[in-house]
């Protein structure tokens, strides 16, 4: 079936629809990654926003049941140049256009991924449409565009429970992990490294945190405008004003530095892929990283009497990370635990557990 | 770090001849190199063997020794310009033990020479198999099962121990060499004795053998600070069992989710860590394709092909940024020259695929075992890139030139399926062919999985392209909008478009422009648009936005084509020249637009032409750049046949053709054209007739009278020549070359034994100059490629030389030459005669262009715009003779080609070359041979002797002089009968077919140095002579084949001594 991909710039790119046949809007980002499509699908991050693949092969190994970040996919749509119709790896359960209509996620295929993205890159992150509809009015559609705003995201993905993620092997540590939109494989980096972690809704309560006798506490990645979450920036805050170790990624991040009087910015395009270089200032080592954000804290708005950059991206000079005057507390934007892309900055929930390591239970 | 200031000058190690295993990746490397050197201001004294490459050009290096890459030479080099470091990861395998060797018996540390980059300590790690295997343990990598052994029975127990097949792998060899699977002791008995003696240090490794898992490898680099960035993945559609250089490789990995893929990324960073390697290093891993398991197969730690191929597909050139790691800077100190903002410091992400195909040479030599494995066995190589894997890969097939210009071999058709089936199993350079035959016969991908092992993913876009093969034939006729675009987004070519649905390609091309189906271009950025680049690389694709906009630089616009993959007879020598011509041509106020798809090449770095389109080299994939940019001319004649080929189809595109027109190029090839030519001009040559048929043959030896020479015309290095002594030849050599569709005819011409001559020229329609006149010194017969060529000429008198001028021009004017003009002549009773003459730029181009100080393609891109050579400063005639000489050797690769012939004929067999400079000849000759690895006899030595009777009177006095020089000769008995009875003492030697010790059983011994045997006539392949030939090759003894170069190495023995070389800087000369 034929569908169509309007953007807010009028731009109109005609393909084939994948997925659910629905309509659907959306801001629309790019990814540079070339592997990992489950992965990046089901980043909470993403919700309120479709994906477009700048790697043109997708699907190819199909989707599996292990390599899911969340619980569902949480983009609203998926675009790609060639999806695979059949998948191809051991772990293969199903195929990738099987996956997205499962879970209502509209896509299109057979489009120049390239041209779209250059407009991305250039003109920034716009909203667009998917549709199958074979007559559409365009003055309606850029209407609805315009309409369209990512916003009560958090809400929408973080977990309604708390619930527990067992540490594997002996449990040295106990972590509370503040789910903004978590990634799986953050808790998973944290119970591997002897945490139990106990996986928070985004709107818990600092008080609650601070008597749940944990060793430390993680604020995770999450999808939208940092300063929306007024309330929660307020619970970050008391968060911070305690002596609990912390360590935040992403939007983690962003919301610690909101908290404590730092700005946070829309970037033109953001940063989205596996191969974002970012220098650790303190040890002169750069480091491949994966990364999934469109705002960033701004640089000059930083209190160097609360914090100092301790890490910045290669290309484009961005904050990367902070590191608090307030002992045991740092913070990253971009994504230590990976899934998907390069794994090379694990290390930092090493360096999280060691900050633990003055007030562990074991 | 910044650059470390006590680096002012840099000795450069080249890797030597092209081989198979060592191809044209290390001048792209080297030059790189040397030219990011230079950029910071570092002195570059380059030595390198190889007068083929660009890196040993003067404005390459300021000092460039083309000198034999041995422990000797390079010492002296050391002794002369007192380098303050070497660079030894550029040079391939062979530089990187030169280094080594350096290293370990102290001339490095004598003259206070650094090695940069990487350590000895860590080279060392990596390059030996148990040191790499406890590197490995250590750090909690997979290696293989396997145990490195030193011995036969060695490899034997432990091969009981682990069970069979079993790999063998020889330490320190190039490309693999003398390995191979050995699935029972017979067969491990026979590998291992012949890897154990071509190791460099005596080591094979045996290993369980993991073929069928997947194949995955990784180019990383890390710097002194240990920043670590994965460049490419890349994952061979082949399984593991097949050498990499020999397997059709796609970039990125396709097949592998982000838990796998990561899993060995961190795993090659972790090696390239642990190895402390500074600079680049590929890792290559087997993966399990039913779980995680994997194992680490090979780590080399320097730029290798792999790295070439890497630095092509992401736009990220690794050699220039290794050069930078080795004099001090970081990753995030070196710009990337792709975006121009980012720095070095990330990894390149790409937004289409990429697919590399081999290319192998047995179109050349047709009795070879096609069968791969691990030893390395490809000339070359294409690439492709597209926006879908279906269109990579039929624009690498087409790319090929292997008159297949799809996924369908034709031969196949006419195959039972059984056959089809059988084929399937057999790994060979059309086993790609076979699948998709496997596929049109109703295979299914799981089915050739099972056999093949080559994962189902790449056989259902094998079908893709089969379904949308059998919907164009539906169409009979016009296809559909929608189906002719898909086709075209598979990169199907017109022309096949139009014979599957029954249509002329001219109509289809009409139809898709009605249709408003028509290539756009995509940049290459080595980001995925993340960034904005200014990269101008670009590939063809039928979707979308097209970015290669044609610019108005106010300049005029040339197009250059260039040379596609290596492969015999047409070398590294032809990027040389297409290199140079866009050179000249910038330099003459030109935009210049490259067109090529061989990416071991410079011409293919983004930097060298304005543009460069990398696309394969076919009319229909030209015209598409064409209707882009609108030349204001092409250049055809330094891209070797490749180009010369579409000559015509330019001039029908209303191209104007720089240079000597494509009627030009038809006068020389059309027999009778060129015979009035040579008729009007009173230029003598052989007698000779054309004919198609046997019969015709026949009558033409007849009437000519043996011996003739057989070939076709419109080849390359005298392709399917063959000299016929007897009717029987002619049927035989008839057969052969009617193998492959004869478009044109086949000559027949008298053969004429003399002394041969070559020339190189450039005519600017007035005059002609010709640079040097070479002599070779294997007389006619031998192919020009294959034989030793000196200058200045050695034996031509004067009038000789007036007549090769005359003849030379004359021609040129007839032929309406404008540009350059190869010629070959036989000096044969007193006279000069033609044999043949190319109107284009020759393998000795860059040789003669060194050796004489004329800058022969920038002349003739010069005379090709208007300018005449008066006025150009090099005068006219032939040019000033040195006060040197010069002597080019061929160097073959016969060691990694099982089955084929090494005796040398009219059919070019070489692969590569080596020049000799010295002050006298007999010098220059001495260093040519050891460049080319042949190891002269001294005294106590042993030369084993067995020529066909034409030849033994001459043997007598190269045995004489041997035997007066002590050296023993041996001899089978028709020989050794011979000798003796010309009063030569000779030790007789049982023939093959007779008791051991036979004469294989000597060759075998490593008791001997040379093997002089002339062959017999024919191309039978059960003759002694054969498996003496093939025995000296496997066993690493020289063998000389003409009788001519045995009286070379005897002269060079009585003549030169070793001590007495001295290496010439050529910038000085």
């Amino acid at each position: 079936m034929k569908a169509a991909l309007i953007l807010a710039n009028g731009t109109v790119f005609h393909g084939r629809a994948i997925g659910a046949l629905e309509d659907r809007v959306c801001e629309m980002v790019f990814n540079t990654s070339m592997t990992g499509y489950q992965e990046i699908l089901t980043d909470p991050s993403y919700a309120g926003q479709g994906i477009v693949m700048s790697y043109p092969l997708i699907g190819n190994y199909g989707v599996n049941s292990e390599d899911n970040e969340s619980g569902r996919p949480w983009a609203e749509a998926f675009v790609v140049r060639h999806l695979s119709p059949r998948g191809s790896n051991f772990r293969c359960e199903d195929t990738l256009d099987n996956y997205l209509k499962a879970n209502r996620i509209s896509g299109i295929e057979g489009i120049d991924t390239r041209a779209l993205t250059k407009i991305l890159r250039s003109q920034g992150t716009m909203n667009g449409m998917i549709t199958c509809a074979e007559h559409f009015n365009i003055m309606d559609v850029l209407d609805k565009l315009r309409a369209y705003r990512v916003q009560g995201t958090v809400e929408r993905v973080s977990t309604e429970e708390a619930y527990t993620v067992p540490a594997v092997g002996e449990a040295h540590y106990k972590v509370a992990l503040m789910d903004y939109g978590m990634k799986r494989n953050m808790a998973q980096c944290l119970a591997k490294r002897g945490c139990t972690v106990t996986v928070c809704p985004a709107h818990t309560p600092a008080s609650q945190i601070l008597a749940g006798g944990y060793d430390g506490v993680m604020l995770s990645n999450g999808p939208g405008d940092p300063a929306d979450n007024t309330e929660i920036i307020a619970e970050v805050r008391k968060l911070y004003d305690s002596n609990l170790p912390i360590f935040a990624v992403c939007l983690g991040h962003q919301l610690l530095a909101l908290a404590t009087g730092a700005k946070t910015r829309k970037m033109v395009f953001g940063h989205r892929g596996g191969n974002h270089p970012v220098k650790d200032l303190a040890a002169g080592r750069c480091y491949i990283t994966s990364q999934n954000h469109g705002y960033v804290v701004d640089a000059d708005t930083v209190d160097s009497a609360v914090a100092t950059v301790s890490h910045v991206n290669v290309n484009d000079g961005t904050v990367e990370g902070l590191l608090y005057r307030r002992p045991r507390c740092f913070t990253v934007q971009f994504h230590p635990e990976a899934a998907p892309g390069p794994m090379d900055t694990e290390y930092l929930f090493d360096r999280f557990i060691a900050s633990m390591g003055g007030t562990t239970n074991a | 770090m910044p650059k470390d200031p006590n680096i002012r000058k840099v000795l450069v190690l080249g890797s030597g001849p092209i081989v198979i295993g060592q191809a044209a990746e290390f001048d792209y490397a080297g030059t790189q190199a040397c030219r990011a050197l230079k950029e910071e201001g570092v002195e570059v004294v380059l030595v390198n063997s190889n007068p083929a490459t660009i890196m040993t050009d003067k404005d390459i290096a300021d000092h460039v020794y083309i000198e034999p890459l041995n422990i000797y030479s390079v010492t002296q080099v050391i002794e002369i310009e007192r380098p303050d470091a070497i660079l030894p990861t550029l040079g391939g395998q062979t530089g990187l033990n030169l280094a080594m060797a350096l290293h370990e018996d102290g001339t490095l540390a004598k003259y206070n020479v650094r090695l940069l980059g990487t350590s000895p300590e860590s080279i060392r790690k990596a390059e030996d198999r148990q040191g790499f295997k406890d590197c490995m343990e250590e750090i909690g990598q997979p290696c293989v099962v396997s145990d490195v052994v030193e011995n036969v029975d060695d490899a034997v127990a432990f091969a009981d121990r682990i069970g069979y097949p079993v790999i063998v792998r020889p330490a320190y060899t190039l490309g693999g060499t003398g390995g191979g699977i050995a699935y029972d002791e017979l067969s491990l008995r026979e590998i291992a004795d012949r890897g154990i003696h071509l190791s460099r240090v005596g080591q094979v490794l045996i290993e369980r053998c993991i073929a069928g898992w997947k194949e995955i490898e990784f180019e990383v680099m890390r710097d002194s600070a240990g920043n670590v960035i994965q460049v490419c993945s890349m994952e061979n559609i082949d399984p593991v069992g097949v050498h990499t250089g020999d397997s059709i490789v796609v970039a990125p990995t396709q097949t592998l989710a982000n838990k796998e893929f990561q899993m060995l990324r961190t795993a090659a960073l972790d090696i390239i860590t642990a190895l402390k390697i500074e600079g680049g290093c590929n890792c290559q891993f087997a993966l399990n394709p039913d779980s995680y398991e994997y194992a680490v197969i090979e780590v080399n730690p320097r730029v290798s092909r792999s790295s070439a191929l890497a630095s092509k597909a992401t736009g990220y050139p690794i050699a220039k940024v290794a050069a930078k790691i080795a004099l001090g800077y970081t990753l995030d100190e070196i710009p990337n020259a792709v975006t121009g903002k980012t720095s070095a410091c990330f990894e390149p992400t790409v937004d289409y695929c990429v697919l590399k195909i081999p290319r192998l040479p047995f179109d050349k030599f047709t009795t070879a075992s096609r069968t791969l494995g691990t030893q390395m066995k490809a000339t070359g190589e294409v690439m492709a890139i597209a926006n879908s894997f279906e269109g990579a890969l039929m624009k690498a097939i087409r790319s090929l030139e292997l008159n297949v210009r799809a996924l369908r071999l034709a031969k196949l058709e006419d195959l039972y399926t059984d056959e089809i089936e059988d084929l399937l199993v057999n790994v060979t350079d059309e086993r790609l062919f076979v699948m998709a035959e496997a596929l049109r016969r109703g295979f299914s991908p799981r089915k050739i999985n099972h056999i093949t092992k080559v994962d189902i993913w790449f056989l259902e876009r094998f079908r893709n392209i089969i379904d949308m093969e059998n919907a164009l034939t539906r169409c009979k006729g016009a296809p559909d909008a929608d189906t002719l675009r898909r086709a075209k987004e598979m990169c199907f070519a017109d022309s096949y478009i139009g014979w599957l649905c029954g249509m002329q390609q001219k109509e289809v091309k009409a139809l898709r422009e009605q249709y408003g189906i028509i290539p756009s271009f995509k940049m290459v950025d080595t980001c995925a648009a993340e960034f904005d680049a200014e990269t101008p690389y670009y590939y063809s694709s039928y979707d979308g936005e097209n970015e290669a906009i044609a610019t108005d630089s106010g300049k005029p616009k040339v197009l250059v084509l260039g040379s596609g993959p290596i492969r015999i007879g047409q070398g590294i020598e032809f990027d040389y020249c297409s290199v140079h011509s866009v050179w000249a041509f910038a330099k003459a106020g030109y935009e210049t637009i490259i067109v090529n798809n061989n990416p071991e090449t410079v011409s293919t770095d983004f930097d060298v032409a304005d543009k460069l389109y990398f696309e394969p080299l076919t009319a229909e994939d030209v015209q598409n750049i064409v209707e882009q940019e609108h030349p204001d001319g092409a250049v055809v004649q330094f891209g070797g046949q490749t180009a010369i080929k579409l000559a015509q189809a330019l001039t029908d595109m209303g191209v104007p053709i720089l240079g000597t027109s494509s009627d030009g190029v038809d006068a020389a090839e059309d027999r009778e054209r060129f015979d009035a030519i040579l008729q009007k001009c009173g230029i003598p040559r052989a007698q000779g007739k054309t004919v198609f048929t046997v019969q015709e043959a026949l009558a033409a030896a007849h009437e000519l009278g043996y011996p003739v020479l057989v070939r076709p015309s419109y080849v390359l290095g005298g392709q399917g020549m063959e000299i016929a002594y007897n009717d029987r030849n002619i049927e035989e050599f008839m057969r052969i070359i009617n193998m492959t569709v004869q478009e044109h005819p086949i000559l027949v011409d008298k053969y004429l034994m003399g002394r041969e001559l070559e020339v190189d020229g450039v005519y600017d329609g007035e005059d002609i100059l010709i640079p040097g006149i070479m002599e070779h010194v294997e007389r006619a017969g031998v192919h020009s490629g294959d034989s030793i060529a000196v200058y200045p000429p050695l034996h031509l008198e004067e009038k000789h030389k007036a007549l090769i001028l005359q003849h030379t021009r004359n021609m040129a004017r007839e032929l309406g030459v404008l540009g350059l003009i190869n010629a070959q002549y036989i000096l044969y009773n007193d006279d000069i005669y033609v044999i043949e003459v190319n109107p284009r730029s020759s393998r000795t181009i860059p040789y003669i262009s060194k050796v004489t100080g004329v800058p022969i393609i920038d002349l003739a891109t010069q005379v090709m715009l208007g300018r005449k050579l008066k006025d150009l400063g090099y005068g006219t005639g032939i040019y000033r003779e040195a006060d040197y000489f010069a002597v080019k050797a061929p160097v073959f690769s016969f060691e990694k080609l099982t089955d084929v012939d090494t005796g040398l004929g009219p059919e070019m067999k070489s692969t590569g070359e080596v020049l000799g400079i010295a002050e006298n000849y007999p010098q220059a000759l001495l260093k040519a041979f050891k460049g080319a690895g042949l190891r002269v006899p001294k005294r106590g030595g042993r030369i084993i002797a067995t020529v066909k009777d034409e030849d033994k009177p001459e043997l007598l006095s190269i045995a004489r002089g041997f035997y007066e020089m002590g050296v023993e000769i041996i001899a089978t008995s028709g020989t050794c009968d011979y000798l003796i009875n010309n009063g030569i003492p000779c030790r007789r030697v049982n023939r093959v077919s007779q008791a051991h010790p036979n004469i294989l059983d000597m060759i075998g011994s490593g008791t001997v140095d040379l093997v002089i045997n002339t062959p017999t006539k024919g191309r039978r392949q059960d003759t002694d002579g054969f498996h003496i030939r093939r025995a000296s090759v496997e066993h690493s003894v020289g063998c000389v084949t003409a009788i001519d170069t045995a009286k070379a190495l005897l002269m060079v023995r009585e003549q030169s001594r070793s001590e007495q070389l001295v290496p010439l800087d050529i910038t000085a000369i």
